[in-house]
């Protein structure tokens, strides 16, 4: 069974329907590129995915858990936030605009979900943090506050705060959109390495060329359903359908 | 230019400076100090036992009353919070009734003077004889409602309403953003408001809260009108057996300034530990 499977998923915000019925499976280990012009609807469904917004019709299933659901006795209960926050621990995500707690340190962000969320203690979490501050090449700035931080560094800081959590999954929801573009490159080798070593990651971003590079699967969205899907290589070099091939005219 | 040749010319020059004068400063300066001369040689002739104040603001019946003042400021505004925080969630709460609950609330207790619900709390053993839930409890509302209980109920309910609000306030100027990021980590709602949004709602929160501290000090000399022993009451009761009634009353009035003083420094540490970072 894929890690995702989203089916027929379709959310309202008012009147405007942003997601007109997506089909989308994720295997264990893939990168899968959210592209499309903006109101496209990529990062309704990546929030979707986190539960962050509720859907009103299809259903999203990870690792066999039915997002925001409880299944018993062949009906689907609905879940209290409290519960809900339970499903998402296993799921990490990264916002474009970074969100760290700007009242805690670096290493505070990042020990925050395994203290407070699964009560791990504090030492051992402290030394996977630091671990974690390491790998995003971060180390000297444990003690750095969110405000001390370039935007490249703070999104390295937010990569590992939800990799803390040891997730099954990835969301990355525009990681580099919010930067100068010199600090793009520093925070896609961070997710690179990421995806390199196995981790499953789910990325809606502008950035065509680590679509290229990174993706097992590029998706491409348009109006609330996804036009195309494919390799990098077919979608990105081949594209079949008019709209996609407007879209890469523009952005390449 | 001629202006160019000027500037070329006063180039080539050592030119003194002549700083701004400000002779106004000088005079409105000299005027101000004119003044407070002027009050302090008025209040040195006025008829004053100024030697006899000490006494008052040290007097047994001044410090029982201090001590009710501070009593009665603490309790009714630790409870305002409380009931603040609990009302500025009904006020953000999804349940409409709880939304509307609160809006009455803070109309109702924000919209009444506080001497008038001192005054209403404190006579309303003339309309309910009893407290009593019904096959629960039954108290006598004389036996209740002390002067003590009353003042704690009007300060503190008004109080309330003002921190429903200043809360709410402080709620909603933390970015969603941060909510969002709590979630994504698995945190429940309930510790996202106390991990990640109160301590940042706290910014916002403490400098009304410390105002209105200060005015809730001053405040409990309302409930002098119902003989609650605060400080005006004390001083009252001083001077009506002295006659030195305005010597009592500036002997309370010394009390009220520590007080305040001693609050607004704090209000200064409680700001700098949840300050910026």
């Amino acid at each position: 069974m894929a890690l995702v499977e989203a089916i027929g998923v379709r959310k309202s915000f008012g009147h405007t329907e942003v997601l007109k019925g997506i089909d989308l499976e994720v295997e264990r280990g893939e990168v899968v590129c959210l592209l499309g012009p903006s109101g496209a609807g990529k990062s309704t469904f990546l929030r979707c995915v986190n539960h962050l917004e509720t859907i009103d019709a299809g259903r999203i299933w990870v690792d066999g858990v039915p997002v925001g659901f409880r299944a018993s006795g062949g009906k689907l209960y609905e879940l209290r936030e409290r519960d809900a926050a339970h499903q998402r621990r296993d799921v990490g995500m990264v916002f474009q605009r970074f969100n760290l707690f700007p009242h805690r340190t670096a290493l505070e962000n990042i020990m925050e979900g395994p203290v407070q969320v699964l009560g791990r203690s504090r030492a051992e979490v402290r030394a996977e943090a630091l671990a974690l501050l390491e790998r995003v090449g971060l180390a000297e700035k444990a003690s750095a506050y969110p405000g001390q931080l370039s935007g490249g560094q703070q999104q390295r800081v937010a990569i590992a705060r939800a990799l803390a959590m040891k997730p099954k999954l990835m969301l990355f929801d525009e990681p580099t959109s919010a930067l100068d573009p010199e600090l793009v490159g520093e925070v896609l080798d961070v997710m690179t390495s990421l995806a390199r070593d196995g981790m499953t990651m789910i990325v809606v971003t502008h950035e065509i060329g680590f679509a290229r590079s990174v993706a097992d699967r590029v998706v491409f969205l348009v109006d609330g359903a996804v036009v195309e899907s494919g390799t990098p290589a077919d979608v990105l070099d081949n594209p079949q359908q008019p709209r996609t091939q407007q879209f890469l005219a523009k952005v390449l | 230019m001629a202006s160019d040749l000027q500037t070329s010319e006063l180039q080539q020059r050592e030119l003194t400076v002549v700083p701004l004068r400000h002779p106004w400063r000088w005079f409105s300066g000299a005027v101000i100090l004119l003044v407070i001369a002027g009050l302090g040689w008025a209040m040195a002739e006025a008829q004053i036992q100024w030697e006899d104040v000490p006494g008052f603001f040290t007097h047994p019946v001044m410090l029982e009353g201090l001590l009710n003042t501070i009593v009665l400021a603490l309790a009714a505004q630790g409870g305002a919070i409380v009931l603040g925080v609990i009302v500025a969630l009904m006020r953000l709460s999804a349940n409409p009734v709880a939304r509307w609950f609160a809006v009455g609330y803070i109309w109702l207790f924000r919209g009444l003077p506080v001497l008038l619900q001192i005054l209403i709390w404190f006579n309303l053993a003339l309309v309910f004889q009893n407290i009593s839930i019904p096959m629960v409890f039954s108290v006598p509302t004389n036996v209740v409602m002390t002067a003590f209980v009353a003042a704690l109920l009007g300060l503190g309910l008004n109080e309330s309403a003002y921190m429903a609000e200043i809360v709410r306030a402080g709620l909603s100027s933390v970015d969603e953003g941060q909510t969002e990021a709590a979630k994504s980590i698995g945190m429940t709602p309930l510790t996202t408001l106390r991990r990640v949004v109160l301590p940042q709602a706290m910014r916002v929160i403490i400098p009304p809260t410390g105002n209105n501290f200060i005015n809730m000090i001053k405040g409990t000399s309302m409930a002098s009108v119902i003989a609650f022993l605060e400080l005006i009451h004390a001083a009252n009761n001083i001077s009506s057996r002295n006659l030195e009634i305005m010597e009592t009353l500036f002997a309370a009035a010394a009390w009220y300034l520590v007080m305040v003083s001693v609050a607004s420094i704090g209000q200064h540490y409680l700001e700098r530990a949840y300050g910026p970072r």
